[in-house]
């Protein structure tokens, strides 16, 4: 009895995995992220650094400046929005926005726009540190 | 000891004695905009002299605070936020009537520091009382705590912040004595625009700088704290109250 | 103990999977409550920034105050060796884990970011009577439920007296707190000072033994299981002492102030000018939760007399935390005494509140929870004697449980 109900469930398996292979040719249900980076030669660190530690560089800088009143400006989340807005949309959010194209993505909510403002600031302002 | 010998250890003794300083920060420069690479310095307290004397009906103070900082109504007066606000007294024997902003008066033993259950609303080494949004859990506790009501809570999602001050839904707020402009070298948007169309009764500065003009006026004046017996220490001193 | 068989109940009739369903549904409404309140913000309820704590907040401190009152029976079972609480210390404890869990539901669930209870769990201002409480909340549940281990677990009957004893020392700290969260707010008048946790302590043993009754006597009736009078007598004297001790308290507290010339305009605020405040003082905590159930516990000697005064004695503390929470939010607080004080804030003046729907959803979902939870949980393991008639139970000495 229990050999067979392996047998069905290792036949199961395989049949599902022939499935989902053969679905790679369709489209994707979830939109491919689209980075378009339009400004700035570089980003305050190496792309794949970024990639994988924005996160913790985000959580230890904002303690430094909230805390301690650190506000170097390269590190700045003002920066970061400078830089990675949207050209059409003046955002990080929305359609295409850089944040939220990966985010959105790779389902991990971001919190930091429900304060933070994510648009890119006019120019007057921007060139505050 | 011969003489190199001494003048070596002479050296010595003055690179450490520059170096026991907190470090970047240079004395001279105290009163004048810290770079954005310092951090704040318990050597500084920043604070506020409101001459109500001089306060009269505008309410300058208010305007430009709110639009400095992005604090917008949503015509829903018990809910919305107010950083600052003018306060109307009146003596209830004698009639004496006056006017004042009130704003949060950055304690040096603030309630709210004390009662914050995360640790999100804090002193900063420069005396500024502010809240980190990223840690308040909205509570209210805080503004249960405040003697003079400066707290907010964000009732609704907020869009359209300036881009120096984050504010979100669900966390609370209160003055923070433009800690962005002061982190600049700037005052406070309030007592800037008082200054500039308004009585003229509010003065920025640093408390502990006995070469300031706020250290000197409080030093040489009468002035007087709001709910001094409480025994807070507040940052925002009155005069003429 | 070996004379005392606990059996968990039935809960097959309908009437238990309705109760459940019923409860189900007030729970989901709560939930509802909180998704609007956390969705739209806070501007939907009645919340205001005057009055920051409304009516959720009312809820969960009655939960979580007689939750740790609930406890009451059980500690005098094992750490005041009194034999004939015995059979009630399973139920006790059952309630007061409950209780607690209904009311920090509440409290969780109406914060502005729900979403940030990690955070609240993992950064700790010491400093803040509040973030102690969360280590003690937590904590009770482990104490409690450890004790409950040792009750149910035969061969940890042995140990049960020590657990008793720290959760009920471990409740008389978490009380204290509770109470001091509103006497450590050294701006509020109405609050501030070292009254508030002793009268925490008192209103604990009133409204959480007044829960128990009602609890238990409806447990027992709906289960058919026979409750004597031995036990009834004990817990109708018991109840009628903690209703006078409460009393003593506030009046010590009124008296207190009317004579500091300083604290008149409070106390007239509170008991004559302050409208539902003054009425909801009298009528309800005075009136209700006061002098009628001592009436009704030293005059008649009926069961329904008994789950009258119960139910008067919690409506009685709801009516009191109502005016203490949210009364003493309103009164404004005194920043220049002598002074009429006009803003845009709404200084110097008595706020307003109204109950809003989510408020009152979510609260009444609080309460709804800790019963359901009491609710399974009887079904699951045995904490209800299979009779608690006057020949069933053991009498004799008191010896250690």
């Amino acid at each position: 009895m229990m050999r067979i109900a392996a047998a069905v469930l290792a036949a199961a398996s395989l049949a599902l995995a022939a499935a989902a292979g053969a679905q790679q040719a369709r489209p994707a249900r979830v939109a491919a992220p689209v980075i378009k980076i339009e400004k700035g030669e570089a980003c305050v660190a190496p792309a794949d650094e970024m990639r994988r530690n924005h996160m913790k560089m985000l959580l230890h800088q904002r303690d430094r400046t909230m805390r301690q009143g650190l506000r170097e400006p390269r590190h700045s989340l003002k920066g970061c929005v400078e830089c990675h807005a949207s050209r059409d949309t003046g955002s990080v959010l929305g359609k295409e926005g850089f944040c939220s194209s990966c985010h959105e993505y790779a389902a991990v909510k971001i919190d930091c726009f429900q304060c933070h403002t994510p648009l890119r600031q006019a120019p007057a302002a921007a060139r505050r540190p | 000891m011969s003489p190199e010998r001494r003048q070596f250890l002479a050296w010595g003794a003055a690179a450490a004695a520059g170096s026991a300083l907190a470090p970047g920060l240079r004395l001279v420069e105290l009163a004048q905009a810290r770079s954005p690479e310092e951090a704040a310095s318990k050597l500084q307290r920043w604070g506020l002299l409101i001459d109500v004397t001089k306060c009269g009906g505008c309410d300058d103070c208010v305007t430009a605070c709110h639009a400095e900082n992005g604090v917008s109504g949503h015509g829903r007066p018990e809910t919305d936020a107010q950083w600052i606000r003018k306060l109307s007294i009146r003596d209830k024997r004698t009639g004496y009537a006056q006017t004042l902003p009130l704003m949060c008066q950055h304690c040096e033993h603030p309630p709210c520091v004390d009662v914050c259950p995360t640790g999100a609303s804090f002193k900063r080494d420069d005396g500024i009382v502010l809240v980190d949004k990223h840690t308040c859990i909205g509570c209210r506790y805080c503004v249960l705590a405040c003697p003079y009501g400066a707290r907010s809570f964000i009732h609704e999602a907020v869009s359209g912040q300036k881009a120096d001050v984050p504010r979100g839904k669900g966390t609370v707020e209160s003055c923070t004595l433009c800690v962005h402009r002061v982190d600049r070298g700037e005052t406070p948007a309030c007592v800037e625009a008082c200054n500039r169309d308004g009585g003229k009764a509010m003065a920025f500065g640093d408390l502990n700088d006995a070469s300031s003009a706020i250290h000197r006026r409080l030093k040489g004046e009468a002035s007087s704290q709001i709910r001094a017996d409480l025994a807070l220490n507040t940052g925002v001193r009155y005069q003429g109250l | 103990m070996a004379s005392i068989q606990y059996r968990e109940i039935e809960g097959r009739s309908g009437a238990y999977l309705a109760l459940l369903g019923a409860l189900g549904a007030l729970v989901l409404a709560g939930l509802g409550a909180a998704w609007l309140m956390e969705h739209e913000g806070h501007h939907i309820t009645g919340m205001t920034n005057r009055i920051v704590w409304g009516t959720p907040h009312v809820f969960a401190v009655f939960l979580i105050v007689a939750a740790s009152g609930a406890l009451n029976v059980a500690s005098i079972a094992s750490v005041f060796g009194r034999e004939l609480y015995k059979p009630l210390a399973r139920l006790s404890g059952l309630l007061a884990v409950a209780l607690l869990a209904g009311g920090l539901a509440v409290l969780v669930l109406d914060l502005g970011r729900p979403d940030r209870l990690i955070v609240a769990m993992t950064h700790y201002n010491f400093k803040s009577v509040f973030a102690w409480n969360i280590f003690l909340y937590t904590g009770f549940f482990a104490v409690v439920a450890l004790y409950l281990w040792t009750m149910l677990e035969r061969r940890m009957n042995g140990y049960t007296r020590r657990a008793g004893v720290l959760a009920f020392l471990w409740r008389l700290v978490l009380t204290t707190g509770t109470g001091s969260i509103f006497g450590f707010l050294v701006a509020r008048e109405p609050f501030a000072g070292a009254l508030m946790a002793p009268l925490f302590i008192v209103m604990s043993f009133s409204l959480g033994l007044a829960v128990f009754v009602l609890v238990l006597m409806a447990a027992c009736r709906w289960t058919g299981r026979r409750l004597g009078e031995a036990v009834l007598g004990r817990l109708r004297s018991l109840l009628g002492v903690f209703v006078a001790t409460v009393l003593y308290f506030v009046a010590v507290q009124h008296l207190s102030n009317l004579y500091i010339a300083r604290q008149h305009e409070l106390e007239r605020f509170f008991l004559l000018e302050g409208g539902v405040y003054t009425a909801l003082f009298w009528l309800g905590q005075v009136l209700v939760g006061g002098v009628l159930p001592l009436a009704l516990l030293f005059g008649a000697a009926s069961r329904g007399a008994l789950a009258a005064a119960a139910a008067c004695v919690i409506a009685g503390g709801f009516a009191q935390l109502y005016v203490l929470i949210i009364g003493g939010q309103a009164y404004p607080q005194q920043m220049f005494p002598e002074k009429e004080i006009v803003s845009s804030f709404f200084d110097g003046v008595v706020a307003s509140y109204a109950p809003s729907l989510p408020e009152i959803a979510l609260g009444v979902g609080g309460v709804a929870l800790a019963l359901a939870l009491t609710t399974v949980a009887l079904k699951l393991l045995p904490f209800l004697p299979r009779s608690l008639a006057d020949g069933d139970l053991a009498h004799g000495g008191p010896t250690s449980a």
